[in-house]
């Protein structure tokens, strides 16, 4: 397999420069990821307007996937609802873990480049942290740290 | 390529690694198209030819439960495996048989002394001595004794090199001190201990030291008299032996003085509902079936690297260390984490913009596998304020064409992320 599959030009990109890289002062919720087996660290900031995400970032050090996979998930929450984000979630763990096509591919924009790592499976939870971090938030606020292992 | 090395007579001539090499079948491989280069020995290394067919013969034609039946294959298997400890204790040079367990790896070794030795003679406020870059196994079984009974760990520091910081193991003496626990040989930064002056400074105090050996015991020769340790656990995996067997050796005075560590076959004299005595040295510490077919694996690897010279084995891994160090150096962005005077084979380093998780999975595509990550030194990664390295260790089965694979790969990384 191609590298190039994996680290796609989107990828490295918001690697280099990763969006909404920051905290939000006045957040409404703020949850911490971690992934044990790399170390990956990160934690996601939500300001929530009603059901509205009005504001969405992330802090932290990870590989170009993790990074990335949260620049990229920040970059197409803002301004949706918790249940589009909810569903967002379903249909990226389906992506990212399952063979398969998604049925609407187009409709999940850059986020696709991310499909890369079902080819490799140690990198898989790299690419999932950001949003298991997203929807534990989402559902459970005040939890512990999530854990992808 | 640097002068030094072409004048260097201890430079790879009179060690033939390709010759070595091809005793070990998985190193035939190839992975993604590219010939394999395994550089992830301090994870757990390779078995040659001799420790497979060991472990097969042993399956094929002896195996029975050891010190139990008076039949023939009982007798063969009990030989082998009492067979396998004696090579065990001429290897690391140890006084009796006696001060030979075996066990699941250094790890278990670890846990046997804190439990058995620490737990019911440590008293609360206790304090055992242990390093910044100890392995987790080094660190939580201590952990525990300190939840168990309250025992204090004081850590002696790293410096930004990778050294233990001069003079400040011996501020750490204080009369309530128990025990030293130190790694022989760091795993993540590659850093060899004066662990013999230290001991030395240990027994003034009249204080016992645990060296964690396993990743000294396959890379330079250990005699544990002339160390003088009290404690020394390695493992066999990664002394070219199989997975699950270990060696704890102890002194036997203060064995002899240990409770044991399991209960169950093999470890009793006698069993009664009111009391039950215990077998004598090192059976009181070996309790249930053992590992029979790994201990006759270690065996032969132990014969294997005794072929080859572990005086040699060190003299070419220093000499391979050295040119890899160069040649690392040579990359743009690389830093190299562990730059300590007296090393092993261990080339630990990070990549400015670049994480060690991408690294790994960018040169395994060139068939170069690595280990990234904390190297379950999490302390050492929080000294270097860093989340993880990527890390290249060596065996004598690696070359300078396995070093070039790695910085050619690299390379590749660079071109990834440009
Ligand atoms: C320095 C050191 N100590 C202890 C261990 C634990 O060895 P094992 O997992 O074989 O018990 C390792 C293995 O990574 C190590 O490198």
């Amino acid at each position: 397999m191609d590298l190039k599959e994996l680290y796609k030009d989107v990828i490295v990109d918001h690697n280099r420069s990763p969006r909404n890289f920051r905290k939000i002062p006045d957040a409404t919720r703020i949850q911490e990821g971690f992934n044990p087996l790399c170390g990956d660290k990160l934690t996601v900031y939500l300001k929530l307007d009603g059901e509205r995400i009005s504001d969405l970032s992330f802090e932290g050090s990870g590989c170009a996937i993790s990074v990335a996979s949260a620049s990229l998930m920040s970059e197409r929450l803002k301004g949706k609802t918790v249940m589009e984000a909810q569903q967002l979630f379903d249909r990226m763990h389906a992506l990212l873990t399952r063979e398969g096509m998604d049925s609407d591919p187009e409709s999940l924009g850059k986020l696709a480049v991310l499909s890369g790592v079902r080819e490799y499976p140690s990198r898989v939870k790299c690419a999932t942290l950001c949003w298991h971090t997203l929807k534990n938030v989402l559902e459970h606020p005040g939890n512990p740290p999530v854990s992808t292992e | 390529m640097n002068a030094r090395h072409d004048r260097n007579p201890l430079l790879m001539p009179d060690f033939d690694a390709p010759h070595w090499r091809r005793d070990f079948p998985i190193l035939q491989q190839q992975v993604h198209g590219k010939p394999l280069v395994y550089l992830d020995n301090a994870a757990t290394s390779q078995k040659p030819q001799a420790v497979i067919a060991a472990v097969a013969g042993y399956y094929e034609k002896l195996n029975a439960n050891v010190h139990r039946g008076v039949h023939q294959l009982s007798e063969l298997a009990t030989a082998a495996y009492e067979g396998a400890r004696e090579k065990l204790r001429r290897f690391v040079n140890a006084a009796s048989l006696k001060e030979i367990i075996f066990v699941r790896g250094a790890t278990e070794a670890i846990n046997l002394v804190a439990q058995s030795y620490g737990r019911g003679r440590f008293q609360g406020g206790d304090e055992i001595i242990l390093s910044e870059m100890e392995h987790h196994s080094n660190i939580v079984p201590w952990q525990l004794l300190h939840e168990q009974m309250g025992a204090v760990l004081k850590i002696v520091p790293i410096t930004d090199a990778g050294e233990l910081e001069p003079g400040a193991y011996e501020k750490l003496f204080t009369s309530r001190t128990r025990l030293v626990a130190l790694a022989h040989v760091s795993n993540a930064l590659g850093s060899i201990n004066p662990v013999k002056k230290m001991i030395v400074h240990a027994h003034q105090h009249g204080v016992p030291v645990l060296l964690d050996g396993a990743q000294a015991v396959p890379h330079l020769p250990v005699d544990v008299r002339d160390l003088d340790c009290d404690f020394y656990a390695f493992s066999g995996h990664k002394m070219f032996g199989p997975t699950g067997i270990g060696v704890l050796y102890a002194k036997e005075a203060l064995l002899a003085e240990m409770p044991p560590y399991q209960g169950g076959g093999d470890m009793i004299r006698t069993v009664r509902f009111t009391g039950s005595t215990w077998n004598e040295l090192p059976h009181k510490f070996e309790a249930g079936t053992p590992n029979i077919a790994g201990s006759i694996g270690l065996g032969a690897a132990v014969d294997y690297l005794e072929s080859i010279g572990m005086l040699s084995i060190q003299n070419y891994e220093q000499a391979l260390l050295e040119y890899g160090t160069q040649r690392l150096q040579t990359v743009k962005n690389l830093r190299l984490v562990g730059t300590a005077r007296h090393k092993a084979g261990v080339l630990s380093f990070v990549m400015e913009g670049i994480h060690p998780h991408d690294i790994g999975t960018i040169v395994d595509q060139e068939g170069v596998a690595i280990r990234t990550g904390h190297h379950c030194a999490m302390p050492v990664m929080e000294h270097f304020r860093i989340p993880a390295t990527a890390r290249a260790s060596l065996a004598f089965y690696n070359t300078r064409e396995d070093i070039d694979a790695l910085v050619q790969a690299l390379e590749k990384v660079r071109e990834v992320f440009r």
